[in-house]
């Protein structure tokens, strides 16, 4: 056997076998090889060679769910961009495949068969939606892929013992309803309020949430179907309810739905989207298409509370926001840079964090062991910290409540943080992290 | 009953009268004429020929799956399911000519059974669970068949349009049984052991979770591929030919229209509910998103494209509904755009070969061939009967 037919073998070796270490070893000019300290990259596992990484994801890029939406890969991009210029993670450049699931999870795990199977990645990360992410999770944890940051605030993606291999992101659901509906019973004690939901795990996990403070207050509980575009019935019963502050667990495109009805329903009560249904941006633009223009921006949203976990783009003097402002210009993309692209931007931040944490040669487990081991310590730019350890596989412990003015918005409380279930809400101890001077993070590699 | 020769299933006259309703509908016969034609190296009688087209179709399909990769194998998976249920449409389109816009919700019915039989601490064995979606859906289909009987054209399109939509809404009513919107997983049955050491024998590739579920899709689809083709040639799809050509003359022959028309949807509702269960396995989810008027209208763009009232023409509709969006989204990426940009043109570019497909081939793709095929025949024989 020559030389070279040796090192074919253990190059198809290492491209279709998971445990390759040995293989490259044997393939590496002979020599060397195996050692965890050797400062040499090596090919590790499926998906990392030595120079690159292959990331993938699945998001709505067409479809009802793509307005806001799709622009969230853009921003993953444009980050995975600017730290490649700079050297990329340990040398190894990232090459980020993301593929058009139209929100449905067919086409989902369609999609994220090709890109384990075909695309082979190193792992998948910002998976968006719960029902589309929902069809993949058995799949991924089987092959022993990992899941890393699912775009949704669902409590699917903290089950450690079920899907070890899969991690949540932002703050749940439920920890957003109790930390508004703490917020809600001390500053609005005598309001009556309504309740607007999706009737998915999204509204229910809020509203679960909101009732632990607010169970006396609540005189009507509406819920939307999502497709059903017509929400008048929804919003009269909480006019003739007599709610005078409706907080809702929707999706943007339902908030402009109902602040459009209330409009033409002549009913004004104090309004408080989630985070998810608060983007003032997209918001307007759907009020735009749906008042077929007689309302051009988001001016109705003026006043609107919400809630918010990482900076965007109303605050243009964060160092956050400078630096994905920055990243974004220099990525060249077409577009302005947006709420959606800077969460793309915060989440590949995590993710380059996770890859550094991970080690130099790191295998898919090892990748999952950094989250778990360092991911509760990650500074960036989420407000509060992870909640990542062996036990939980949550996403950010929380946010603060704010106040929509323009294009802008105004803080209302602290931080805040806490848990799932009855744990306590407390005031983060944590400062506000700022962004290093390069805009890449520099993690110790777990061992 | 004797055995009804209504002029339209007579192979000859569906040939000869090129004026016939549809030319799809001329073209759906051809193979019975071929068959009738008899000079051929496959056996004359039905059963016999199709159960040889089975096995070869078999070992066909085991020599695809086995030296194609894991994702390829996957994707088989899909065209499998779209077909199972694309086959079942194309004998209530094409062979009866009743419109269903609600297939998709018949799959949904299959693909809930199977996700609720599965999801026990000891499951039953698949056979049953798959025969059980059948059995339930076809009931469904039986009650819609009974309503869509006495309808026609676009007020059974209607009818069964109420069926996609009001039915995945079920999903969100029952939250707490049927999962709400966030579906049920659907737990993946165990490969047996006998299924990996059979292909470590055979082709020494190693039996992944991936590829047992592409061999059970594969496996369904042949058997309801056997059923159908028998069911079309035989004296039931005959008669059905009858009711959708000629329904006076069918009624004076003793035809009772509104029997046939629930009992062809009966087995096009069996059809959708093991392609649901399929589906089931495949995704690995059943939840109300994947379920929507999209499905049953993809059903029916397959079953068009393809050629109506071939079966090859569903598997081949099926195919294109697998492989043309992502073959023209990888197409748009080697272009430089970016995956959103690729993802919506190729959308646009799917839209227009279909329009493309309509303007030029409009019996279908197969449907056309065969057309082609029948014209030259016809024109062979013009020319010796005039020699």
């Amino acid at each position: 056997m020559t030389r070279s037919s040796r090192r074919l073998v253990s190059f198809v070796a290492a491209a279709t076998v998971a445990t390759t270490l040995a293989a490259c070893g044997g393939g590496d000019s002979g020599g060397g090889g195996g050692g965890g300290d050797s400062a040499e990259n090596e090919a590790s596992d499926i998906g990392i060679t030595e120079d690159s990484i292959k990331l993938g994801a699945h998001y709505p890029l067409t479809g009802v769910a793509a307005p806001g939406y799709s622009e969230i890969p853009t921003g993953v991009q444009a980050y995975f961009d600017f730290v490649n210029a700079n050297g990329g993670v340990n040398g190894r450049q990232i090459e980020f495949v993301y593929r058009d699931d139209a929100y449905n999870p067919t086409n989902t795990s369609q999609v994220v068969n090709q890109l384990v199977l075909e695309d082979e990645v190193f792992a998948i990360m910002s998976g968006l939606g719960t029902p589309t992410h929902n069809a993949v999770t058995d799949f991924l944890n089987s092959e022993g892929v990992p899941d890393l940051f699912v775009s949704s605030g669902s409590r699917l993606w903290d089950d450690p013992e079920e899907k070890p291999y899969t991690f949540g992101w932002q703050p749940d659901y439920e920890i957003e309803g109790k930390i508004i509906g703490q917020y809600v019973a001390e500053n609005f004690p005598d309001a009556k309020v309504g309740l607007f939901l999706q009737g998915d795990d999204f509204g229910e996990d809020g509203s679960a949430g909101a009732r632990q403070f607010l169970e006396d207050q609540i005189v009507a509980e509406e819920t939307y179907v999502p497709g059903n575009t017509d929400v008048r019935p929804q919003i009269s019963a909480l006019q003739a309810a007599g709610a005078d502050f409706v907080l809702g667990f929707n999706v943007p495109s339902y908030t402009a739905l109902s602040q459009l009805t209330a409009l033409q329903l002549g009913y004004d009560p104090q309004w408080f989207y989630s985070n998810v249904g608060s983007d003032p941006v997209l918001v307007g633009s759907l009020l735009a298409r749906f008042s077929e223009g007689a309302i051009s921006d988001a001016s109705l949203l003026d006043g609107v509370l919400t809630t918010e976990y990482i900076p965007g783009v109303d605050n243009p003097d964060n160092e956050w926001t400078q630096l994905w402002q920055r990243v974004w210009d220099e990525s060249g993309q077409e577009g302005e840079l947006s709420n959606y692209r800077a969460y793309g931007m915060s989440q590949a931040y995590t993710m380059v964090q996770a890859l550094q944490a991970a080690g130099q040669n790191p295998t898919r487990d090892d990748l999952v062991a950094a989250v778990e081991q360092a991911g509760g310590e990650w500074e960036g730019p989420g407000f509060a910290p992870f909640r990542y350890s062996e036990d939980s596989h949550a996403g950010y412990s929380g946010m603060l409540v704010s106040r929509l003015l323009g294009q802008g918005s105004e803080e209302l409380t602290p931080v805040l943080v806490t848990d799932n279930g009855d744990a306590e809400i407390t005031e983060a101890e944590n400062e506000p992290a700022s962004p290093p001077e390069s805009g890449i993070p520099d993690e110790e590699p777990i061992n | 009953m004797s055995d009804l020769q209504t002029p339209a299933s007579s192979p000859t006259a569906g040939a000869a009268t090129s004026d016939a309703p549809s030319t799809a509908t001329a073209a759906s016969n051809a193979s019975s004429a071929q068959a009738a034609g008899g000079r051929t190296f496959l056996p004359r009688n039905t059963l016999l020929r199709h159960l040889l087209v089975l096995v070869v179709c078999a070992v066909a399909a085991v020599i695809l799956l086995e030296s194609t990769d894991l994702g390829f194998n996957a994707q088989i998976g899909y065209v499998a399911f779209y077909a199972i249920a694309a086959g079942g449409l194309t004998l209530l389109t094409g062979l009866n000519g009743q419109i269903s816009l609600g297939h998709g919700a018949l799959m949904a019915v299959g693909a809930y059974t199977t996700a609720l039989m599965l999801d026990v601490d000891e499951p039953l064995p698949l056979i049953v669970i798959f025969l059980a979606a059948i059995v339930l859906t076809s009931l469904v289909g039986a009650v819609v068949g009974v309503a869509a009987a006495r309808l026609h054209g676009p007020y059974l399109a209607g009818a069964t349009l109420a069926l996609a939509v009001g039915l995945p809404g079920l999903a969100l009513y029952f939250r707490d049984f049927l999962g709400g919107e966030q579906g049920l997983t659907v737990s993946s049955p165990e490969r047996p052991d006998w299924f990996v050491e059979g292909i470590r024998t055979l082709s020494g590739n190693s039996a992944s979770g991936v590829k047992w579920i592409a061999y059970i899709a594969v496996a369904c689809l042949l058997i309801t591929y056997f059923l159908l083709a028998n069911l079309m040639r035989s004296r039931v799809g005959r008669t059905w030919r009858a009711v959708r050509d000629q329904e006076v003359a069918a009624e004076l022959a003793g035809i009772n229209l509104g029997t046939w028309r629930v009992l062809a949807f009966l087995v096009s509702a069996a059809a959708a509910g093991l392609a649901g269960a399929v589906l089931a396995l495949v995704v690995r989810l059943t939840a109300p998103t994947a379920f929507t008027i999209v499905l049953s209208l993809s059903l029916l763009t397959a079953i068009v494209i393809g050629g109506l009232g071939s079966l090859l023409g569903a598997l081949i509709g099926s195919a294109l509904l697998v492989f043309l969006p992502r073959t023209l989204r990888d197409a748009g990426e080697s272009l430089n755009m970016d995956a959103a940009q690729a993802a919506e043109i190729s959308y646009v570019v799917y839209g227009v070969i279909l329009v493309l497909v309509m303007l030029f081939a409009p019996a279908g793709l197969v449907g056309s061939i065969r057309l082609a095929w029948m014209k030259q025949r016809a024109r062979r024989a013009g020319a010796r009967t005039g020699g």
